[in-house]
């Protein structure tokens, strides 16, 4: 099925069966690798990527599904057009919030992803209202990553990280 | 040319004395950009021209397998081949193991055993094959239940501790109960196989490639010459990768068949039945204390499975030989032989699930004697090895004790249970030791040496335990280069035969044969200054000697140096005992109304020797804690009572700790060196943080609440149930 996607900006027309999912579109058609495969079935969160700016499971999805989506993967997190780092980027190396680095690119998604939807109040389960004004607390962090597992147990990295990142002890 | 040594005895410390200040330092890891960009590839990546797709198949019982209807799958769209063959394994390789596992798919000896590889185009295609095989099974099923078995072996046992019991002032007999538990790393096993004539090239995802090759090439039937195993990027370990895995085989069986590459990934729900899995446990404790909580005798019993076959038995009670003092002693594992999926090495092998619960032991033993915790701990250590009788090489577990303790604020804990609430929570806080025998292998590295810099070379893998990091820093220091003079490149059998990563042994190990290489490198810079080596300083590319400096370029002269370093391990390991040690310091709360445990802070105290790297070396802590709160908690891989299969092998239903379960951990180290571990003076780090760190856990779970839980884990029915 002719399919065309916008990743990292730049159109890609793909001719797939149908049962490919975004994700092995990403690896195995695409060779953009960085999206990860753990489990194939949405219970770890290597996967993760953004489409439309919204964190999604890229193994949960068909890539016939997207056609015409804007889709971001870690390889386009790099900032600028020299492809420098990122903030986020930058902060994971600074604070080890990884060792094997498998889970690294769905974290990084996901945490990009999670900040949009901090700064645009969602809440949360850890969230003790629905006014839309949420900190970046150790409680709505942990919960609102918890869907990307490490198994390296970088959690303490990853959080700091990412507060490190989003430029305060307590975004508002 | 080569700098051999074999440890026999105390080294000196020749780091103290080098000038780069580059090891120690916390150092970002090299590799963090690529992991960061997604441009580090692991083993199904980087797809080669022509690649077919490879699926495993299970069986879906024990006895005599029949593919039933393999030509239909065969004429399926896309399919090229239905692989059955008698070389593919039953399940992954022990560590170290260096031979082909159990081989052959006509018989299944667990449910959930590889039978077929169903290859094909494209990898929805093979999925779609797979799925569409039938598999059939028939005869009577082994054993599946640890009760049901007469199990192999036999305790070691010391003076008689019947008697010590009973003479005993408190006498504690108990038994604990750990389930199965899983390594499930997040790079689910993959390879991709590619042949070149009689050659194969396998890139795969494995920690011991210098055994993987011997093991890949004796499962196939050919010369390790002829076989080459790439890992430059291992996403996770634990154990699950230490031996060659059924998809590296497979993938190389199929690639030779179809003559052209393959690739086989494990689906995530393969990888937990495939791959070995940590044992089920009961440990039945025995302690003999006086009035003052002096050990007279310890007993330590394991009962832990494996499949027919198989020669691993989870070492439970290798660090009870020499954690106490105790005269009268009963230590030692047997064996049942089951048709559960296969057993072997899973994070800290033995002390993971063994320290945990004589910890728990002592922790009761505290409350039987009125003692506090850290007290009980500090009385019974021993000054000696009491199994052995040997010296230890250096013994730091009270000053563990007495650092985390402090850091922790632990005498402001009430010490009777119940003693705080905060809403409908009970607050609690728990302590344990933890121990970890200190192990060292054989490793070799060279390092070229020209005017750009140095570039180390070494089979040696990166499971993310920091490796590409510490070595970088290791040829550093002692060469005098900045760390971005260095190139690190691991993970290739074209490379001189690391250690290998597991059993906490690669970063002693590899670490100190980068270091024979680079003593090697200094031997010769000094030949040409005409100086001797010791009286030599090498800082940021330049080479001192007496009062002579020269830039290290001009030293070689437009020769490019080649060092290579050898390491064995010898009687350092013999003479002496070596263990790391630590102390966990956990608080909880739990609740009243559900019997849910949450870790509200963890701290851990640590002594490994020379720390290379202090940034890696917390990360691993942390990993090892985190995995202490899972054990302690959430993880149990559940058996079926009928067949033994695991019935939640998947990460929805196997719950490992995620980002919500885990509080601020703090970690510290102490200041060690142990002469008699090598020249780096460091010991293996990976696995201690586990060890203990679930009894902290769940000895706060008591102090909380006064529920001893001793069926791990401890999830909210079994707390509700002690609270009712």
């Amino acid at each position: 099925m002719q399919t065309t996607l916008s990743i990292n900006g730049t159109e890609h027309r793909l001719d797939l069966d149908t049962r490919v999912t975004l994700l092995d579109a990403l690896r195995d058609h695409l060779g953009l690798c960085g999206s990860k495969k753990g489990c194939d079935h949405g219970q770890c969160g290597a996967c993760t990527v953004l489409v439309g700016g919204r964190r999604i499971n890229a193994c949960l999805t068909l890539a016939v599904m997207h056609d015409g989506d804007e889709i971001t993967t870690v390889e386009g997190l790099a900032e600028g057009a020299d492809g420098g780092l990122s903030p986020l980027q930058r902060a994971f190396i600074t604070h080890d919030g990884f060792q094997c680095g498998y889970c690294t690119p769905g974290q990084l998604c996901s945490a990009t992803g999670m900040l949009g939807e901090l700064a645009e109040g969602w809440p949360s389960h850890a969230s003790a209202d629905l006014d839309g004004n949420y900190e970046l607390s150790q409680e709505e962090l942990s919960e609102r990553m918890s869907g990307n597992i490490c198994r390296c147990s970088c959690y303490p990295g990853i959080n700091a990280a990412i507060r490190d990142a989003a430029g305060a002890e307590g975004r508002k | 040319m080569s700098l051999d040594l074999k440890l026999d005895g105390r080294s000196e410390d020749r780091f103290g004395t080098m000038a780069q200040g580059l090891l120690g330092t916390p150092a970002d890891r090299p590799e963090g950009v690529l992991k960061v960009t997604g441009a580090a590839t692991y083993a199904a990546e980087n797809l080669p021209e022509n690649c077919a797709f490879g699926m495993l198949v299970r069986a879906p019982g024990q006895g005599k397998v029949t593919a039933v209807n393999a030509d239909e799958v065969r004429a399926m769209p896309g399919v090229l081949a239905v692989i059955r063959d008698e070389r593919m394994i039953r399940n992954a390789a022990q560590g170290t193991a260096n031979e082909a596992p159990v081989q052959g798919v006509d018989h299944a000896e667990y449910v959930g055993q590889p039978v077929a590889v169903v290859v094909a185009e494209s990898f929805e295609q093979a999925r779609h094959a797979a799925q569409s095989l039938k598999i059939t099974t028939e005869g009577s099923p082994g054993p599946v239940d640890p009760d049901a078995v007469e199990p192999e072996g036999e305790p070691t046992r010391t003076g008689d501790l019947d008697s010590a019991m009973k003479d005993a002032v408190h006498a504690l007999d108990l038994t604990y109960t750990t389930p199965s538990h899983s390594s499930t790393p997040m790079e689910p096993h993959a390879a991709i196989a590619e042949w070149d004539g009689d050659r194969v090239s396998v890139r795969a995802s494995l920690q011991m490639l210098k055994y993987n090759r011997n093991e890949l090439a004796d499962c196939l039937g050919i010369s390790a010459e002829n076989v080459r195993i790439q890992s430059p990027f291992v996403g996770g370990g634990f154990g699950s990768k230490l031996g060659i895995t059924a998809e590296a085989v497979s993938a190389a069986i199929a690639a030779r068949e179809l003559g052209r590459p393959v690739r086989v990934v494990q689906h995530r729900r393969q990888a937990f039945e495939t791959v070995t899995r940590r044992s089920e446990t009961t440990q039945r404790i025995r302690l003999a204390a006086d009035a003052e909580g002096r050990l007279s005798g310890l007993g330590h019993e394991a009962l832990v499975s494996n499949l027919p076959g198989e020669t691993f038995a989870e070492p439970v009670t290798q660090a009870s030989a020499f954690a106490y003092a105790g005269a009268h002693r009963v230590i030692g594992e047997r064996l049942a032989r089951l048709h559960r999926p296969a057993a072997g090495s899973v994070r800290a092998p033995g002390e993971a699930v063994g320290v945990t619960a004589f910890e728990c032991a002592m922790d009761e033993l505290a409350v039987k004697t009125g003692l506090d915790p850290v007290e009980l701990r500090r009385r019974n250590i021993p000054d000696k090895d009491p199994s052995s009788g040997k010296p230890f090489s250096s013994h730091m577990l009270a000053a563990a004790l007495d650092d985390g303790a402090g850091r922790f604020g632990w005498s402001d804990r009430a010490p009777e249970p119940r003693s705080r609430r905060e809403g409908e929570w009970w607050i609690g806080s728990g302590m344990a030791a933890a121990f970890r025998v200190n192990i060292m292998m054989e490793a070799e590295a060279r390092i070229d040496l020209t005017p750009d810099g140095a570039v180390v070379e070494t089979d040696m893998t990166d499971l993310g335990t920091g490796t590409y990091a510490i070595l970088t820093q290791i040829a550093g220091e002692a060469l005098g280069l900045p760390a971005e003079s260095v190139t690190v490149r691991l993970g290739d059998t074209d490379f001189p035969p690391g250690s290998g990563s597991g059993g906490s042994w690669g970063s002693a190990t590899t670490g100190n044969a980068v270091w024979l290489a680079a003593l090697d490198l200094r031997r010769q810079i000094a030949a040409r200054l005409d100086c001797d080596e010791a009286e030599l300083t090498l800082r940021d590319g330049q080479a001192t000697c007496g009062n002579v400096t020269r830039a290290l370029a001009e030293v070689l002269g437009g020769d490019d140096l080649r060092g290579h370093g050898h390491i064995t391990a010898g009687d350092a390991f013999e003479d002496v005992v070596q263990s790391t040690f630590g102390a966990h310091f956990a608080e909880v709360a739990v609740s009243d109304v559900t019997g849910e445990v949450r870790v509200r802070r963890m701290l851990g105290s640590f002594a490994a020797g020379r720390i290379l790297n202090e940034k890696t070396a917390r990360s691993q802590c942390h990993g090892g804690m985190t995995w202490g709160i899972g054990m302690a908690l959430t993880e149990e891989l559940t058996h079926d009572r009928r067949d033994g299969h695991m019935v939640n092998r998947d990460l929805a239903e196997y719950h490992v700790a995620v980002n919500a379960d885990v509080p601020p951990l703090e970690v510290h180290f102490l200041e060690e060196l142990d002469p008699w571990s090598g020249p780096m003076q460091s010991k293996g780090l990976g696995e201690l943080g586990i060890c203990g760190a679930g009894a902290a856990v769940l000895n706060a779970v008591y102090h909380a609440c006064g529920v001893r839980i001793r069926d791990m884990p401890a999830t909210p029915d079994k707390v509700l149930a002690g609270l009712e």
